[in-house]
């Protein structure tokens, strides 16, 4: 059984069909990149993941567990919506970040919720301040692993787009998510500062770090990922590994997208 | 001039005492229609109530305030038959406050709703994904933004309710208007004195100054981030 299996996830906007009927897994220690034109599906399935929407049909199941399943909703409580959604960690293409947080509290905010309620309903003695301590070791590390050591108490105004970017994904990865999710993580940033969060990204990937990146950057896919899946008109067009889908392309639609990406102006 | 001088410490007295209840009515407004303006923001906001909140808040803000003081007042005793309010200054303050806090928590609830809906859906996402309930989110994350955003249209409203409070004069509750017009007929051994009606505005001057400048320096304090 695969790491991540997504099976015959449907989704529309009202009249407009956006996901008919995505299926594909993905194994752990994998990075996966989503491609196509906009417009194709790819964020909805991300977002689908994320249960920042809801699927009208098919199943989501991590590691043997149903996350999701659209015949049981009764796993859509929020409670438990809250324990699932932690499976993932995301990264937007517009940060997100919290502006009224520093660079270290926008890392250990929700880690210090989230312990805080563990303790809580655990019936445990909760020690804010050694809580606290403890998740800002962790963040710092994270935070240095993405080369913001020197910036942990800026607030995101005093900071550059690529800084922003490597602060969001410092502050999924403090969550431990089993999968992080990137959502155009350099379409909202100058083309200076594309290639830092695209560094910071592939250095993330490891034998226990699964990722899911959607991107229009088609270099950085070929080169990270380990599977490219290629969306049109939500379905999956092509799959395969970045050599299937970059060097010898099947579908038309799959070849006159990358030509047009690929042609210089 | 002499004369004026000579009735000064008589007014001045009676006019401290009129402005500590024209005090009363503003703070107990703010702390009564801070709260209920939220509740009312998040009715307006959510589908099965918006139509009858909205409603509600049309009818408030579309009829004037003195109008809104008469009905509080006197309704429950001559239509009703059932007087609540008693027929003391502290009956008249009770009604005022009542008039007051309904009145500014509709105007309240507009700002709020501005406010809140004004904070980009990034940050409510970006609270989710990282599993943070939606109150841990609404208290941790966007009451600040919406705190920072709302300052400015809140300080207009909070001066305006400092001179609007003058309107429960028609309720005959003894507020500082109401005091210097005392002294036109007869008051405390004064009479057919205009003048302290007219020395009322430098108390109002002299507090929406200092409003002014608390909440310049809360606005100044949130500016560290935007």
């Amino acid at each position: 059984m695969a790491f991540l299996e997504v099976s015959h996830i449907r989704k529309s906007f009202g009249n407009t069909p956006v996901l008919q009927g995505i299926d594909f897994t993905l194994e752990k220690g994998q990075v996966l990149s989503l491609i196509g034109s906009s417009g194709s599906g790819k964020t909805t399935l991300l977002r689908s993941m994320n249960y920042l929407e809801i699927p009208q049909e098919g199943t989501v199941s991590l590691n043997g567990e149903i996350l999701f399943d659209y015949d049981h909703p009764a796993a859509l409580r929020d409670e438990e919506l809250r324990q699932k959604r932690l499976h993932f960690g995301m990264v937007f293409q517009s940060f997100n970040l919290f502006p009224q947080y520093n660079v270290l509290d926008n890392c250990t905010l929700a880690m210090d919720l989230l312990a805080k309620d563990q303790a809580k309903a655990a019936r445990q003695r909760f020690d804010q301040a050694a809580v606290h301590k403890a998740n800002q070791e962790v963040a710092k590390g994270i935070l240095d692993r993405v080369g913001l050591s020197t910036k942990l108490a800026n607030y995101p105004c005093e900071l550059s787009g690529g800084q922003c970017q490597r602060v969001a994904i410092a502050r999924a990865l403090c969550m431990k998510p089993d999968i992080l999710c990137f959502d155009e993580p350099t379409s909202a940033l100058d083309p200076e500062l594309t290639g830092e969060v695209l560094k910071v990204i592939k250095s993330l990937k490891n034998k226990d770090t699964t990722m899911v990146i959607v991107t229009h950057e088609m270099e950085f896919a070929r080169n990270v990922s380990d599977k490219v899946i290629f969306m049109a008109d939500g379905v999956i067009e092509e799959e395969g590994t970045p050599e299937e889908v970059f060097g010898n392309p099947k579908s038309p639609k799959t070849k006159s997208f990358l030509a047009k990406s690929l042609e210089s102006i | 001039m002499e004369l004026i001088l000579e009735q000064m410490p008589i007014v001045i007295h009676s006019l401290n005492v009129g402005f500590l209840q024209t005090l009363k009515l503003f703070f107990i407004t703010l702390i009564g229609a801070f709260p209920l303006g939220l509740v009312i923001a998040f009715g307006s906001m959510s589908p099965p109530l918006k139509y009858l909140t909205r409603t509600f808040v049309w009818v408030i803000r579309g009829t004037p305030l003195m109008i809104q003081l008469l009905i509080f007042y006197y309704f429950p005793g001559l239509v009703l038959g059932n007087p609540i309010w008693g027929g003391g200054e502290s009956g008249r303050l009770a009604a005022a406050s009542v008039s007051f806090i309904i009145n500014y928590a509709c105007y309240f609830s507009e700002i709020y709703r501005g406010g809140i809906q004004g904070i980009p859906v990034g940050q409510q996402e970006a609270g989710l994904v990282l599993g943070m309930t939606r109150g841990q989110i609404f208290r941790h994350v966007t009451l600040l933004q919406m705190i920072k955003a709302i300052v400015p249209p809140m300080s207009n409203e909070i001066i305006t309710l400092v001179k609007d409070t003058s309107l429960s004069r028609i309720i005959a509750l003894q507020e500082i208007i109401w005091a210097g017009q005392a002294f036109l007929k007869s008051s405390q051994g004064i009479s057919g004195a205009i003048w302290p009606l007219f020395f009322t505005a430098i108390y109002y001057l002299i507090f929406t100054g200092l409003l002014t400048i608390l909440l310049g320096k809360l606005e100044k304090k949130l500016s560290y981030f935007h």
